[in-house]
């Protein structure tokens, strides 16, 4: 049995009343909107807020539709919704794909898209009840000052360990926030810092209220591949996301390539067009690109798992999400 | 902090006073007394507290007890109609698909809402939608071919009991 703290439970109706109370209660409050990662998390007493305010009840965060030549994802949107929306498998069958690998059925039912972009980072000595921290002494993330991960390290190296993001940057995808002092956008990819403790550009009162993601280019290919121990319930421990946009059929106009499960930010894999771009999909491109995404990539043990094996299959993961790329155009000639 | 909510549980409205930090789960255990439910992980690993919330299979554990209020909670007690048991579950008994039972309930409501969807649900589509419900003793064999009793029955309008020899 894990107890939560006590707290009291706001559920405006309109998102104006919801910046309010997180303006009011500054400093004791938090969002909530699915509460699948909140929940547990409080019931860890890794968040004690004396105040929640929950956005399931706010209208004006849901809808999935196309607006200006974009699709608008409202924040709220279950991840349910998300991986079965017409508009998003027709357009993002790689973020549709993503949303339906998290978790478990019941969760996607909960858990928002929004959420899964706040998704707070993870590491194997954070995600504990209390009196389990307390017994290490704690960390710098919560409560302490050490970091059991990187001894003698100053700075917390805890996973982002979300489902969609990775596959949002590839798609160009940005984020729209709004507080009581405005709104403003914000692409997904600078949305996350490399800082484990807050992750996000995301300030404490501010909401997200909608994903954006411009309309594909023709022929966009795309693939999202997921590394976990079993094949439901568990968070990704290494995650690929691609997209190539091609030139005409055989030649690659540019790649996009995110690999994350591993560090505080997913990582956009660099120098992928000096590699690929104007040049034929072959193999040989292909052992490239896995090989330039093997060394820009240095897990750290914030899982228990061999570091040295989950950055192997940093290789072995890229290239299965070019051969998934390949077959569905094979599938569809 | 006690708030007094209005919560319809099974058909059944209760107007209770609750501890505003209490999950669903909670509430449904200790304040009504629905004790089908089971508290297993209680934070979203195991499926054993699964209810429907208008239908929706939903983790009742990490459920704010005030996101139901407005909503209709079905838990296993809410399964058995007036004529007997659910055909679920008497399709678990005659498979032997409950073990120690710790399980069964969050089982039962998300088959329960698979069959609902679907007449005849695929051998996949029956995992996809038990994904999350782990099971420690049956080793999921037993739950499966249940279930598929179960629809089966639904489609030819009888009884799991009609359709097997005993
Ligand atoms: C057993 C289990 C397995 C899981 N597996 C996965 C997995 O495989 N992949 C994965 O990606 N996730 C996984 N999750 C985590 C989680 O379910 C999802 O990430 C989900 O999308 C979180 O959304 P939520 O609405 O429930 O977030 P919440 O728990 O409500 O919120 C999470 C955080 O975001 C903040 N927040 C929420 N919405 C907003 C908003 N609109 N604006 C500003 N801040 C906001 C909250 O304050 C909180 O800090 C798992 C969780 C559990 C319990
Ligand atoms: S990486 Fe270090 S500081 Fe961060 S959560 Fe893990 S142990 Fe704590
Ligand atoms: S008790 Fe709710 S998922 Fe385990
Ligand atoms: S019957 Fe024992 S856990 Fe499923």
């Amino acid at each position: 049995m894990l107890r939560l703290h006590p707290y009291r439970y706001h559920r405006p109706r309109e998102l104006a009343g919801a910046l309010e109370l997180l303006k009011v209660h500054a400093g004791n409050v938090m969002p909530i909107a699915g509460g699948t990662d909140l929940m547990p998390n409080m019931k860890h007493r890794l968040f004690t807020p004396g105040h929640l305010v929950s956005l399931k009840g706010v209208e004006g965060l849901y809808g999935i539709e196309e607006r200006d030549g974009e699709i608008w994802i409202g924040a709220c949107e279950s991840l349910t919704s998300v991986a079965s929306a017409p508009l998003v498998k027709r357009y993002y069958p790689s973020l549709a794909f993503a949303a339906s690998t998290i978790a478990n059925p019941m969760i996607r039912n909960q858990g928002t898209i929004g959420g899964n972009l706040c998704l707070d980072t993870r590491c194997t000595y954070y995600n504990q009840t209390h009196f389990w921290r307390q017994a290490l002494g704690f960390c710098l993330k919560r409560d302490g000052d050490v970091c059991h991960v990187v001894k003698g390290g100053t700075r917390c190296v805890a996973a982002h360990s979300a489902d969609t993001p990775p596959v949002l940057i590839t798609l160009g995808a940005s984020a729209d926030l709004a507080s009581t002092e405005g709104t403003r956008t914000i692409g997904v990819e600078e949305f996350f810092t490399a800082d484990g403790v807050w992750n996000t550009a995301r300030k404490p009162h501010e909401v997200v209220t909608r994903v954006r993601l411009p309309k594909p280019p023709a022929g966009l290919r795309t693939s999202y591949q997921k590394l976990r121990e079993r094949k439901s319930v568990d968070f990704p421990i290494l995650s690929v996301a691609l997209a190539v946009a091609m030139a005409d059929t055989d030649t690659v106009a540019s790649i996009s390539l995110v690999v994350s499960g591993l560090g505080a930010k997913p990582r956009t894999i660099g120098q992928l067009d000096d590699i690929a771009a104007g040049r034929q999909l072959d193999a040989g491109i292909i052992e490239a690109v896995a090989e330039q995404a093997y060394r820009q990539c240095h897990p750290l043990a914030n899982i228990i798992v061999d570091s040295d094996w989950r950055r192997a299959m940093v290789r072995v993961y890229v290239r299965r999400a070019f051969r998934d790329i390949q077959s569905k155009s094979e599938a569809a000639a | 902090m006690i708030e007094v909510i209005e919560l319809t549980v099974n058909g059944d409205r209760h107007r209770i006073g609750v501890p505003s930090h209490y999950t669903l789960l909670e509430t449904l255990r200790y304040v009504l007394g629905y004790t089908g439910s089971k508290q297993g992980c209680d934070k979203g690993d195991c499926g054993s507290c699964t209810v429907l919330v208008d239908g929706v299979p939903t983790l009742s554990c990490i459920l704010p007890v005030q996101e139901a209020v407005g909503h209709e909670v079905t838990t296993v007690e809410g399964l058995a109609g007036p004529d007997g048991p659910h055909a679920l579950q008497d399709a678990f008994d005659i498979c032997g698909a409950a073990q120690c039972g710790f399980c069964t309930p969050g089982v039962l409501i998300a088959a329960a809402s698979l069959l609902r969807q679907t007449e005849s649900p695929s051998r996949q589509e029956i995992k996809t939608a038990l994904s999350g419900n782990l099971c420690r003793c049956t080793g999921y064999t037993k739950i499966y071919e249940a279930v598929e009793l179960a629809a089966r029955a639904a489609r030819e309008g009888r009884k799991p009991s009609e359709l097997v020899q005993r």
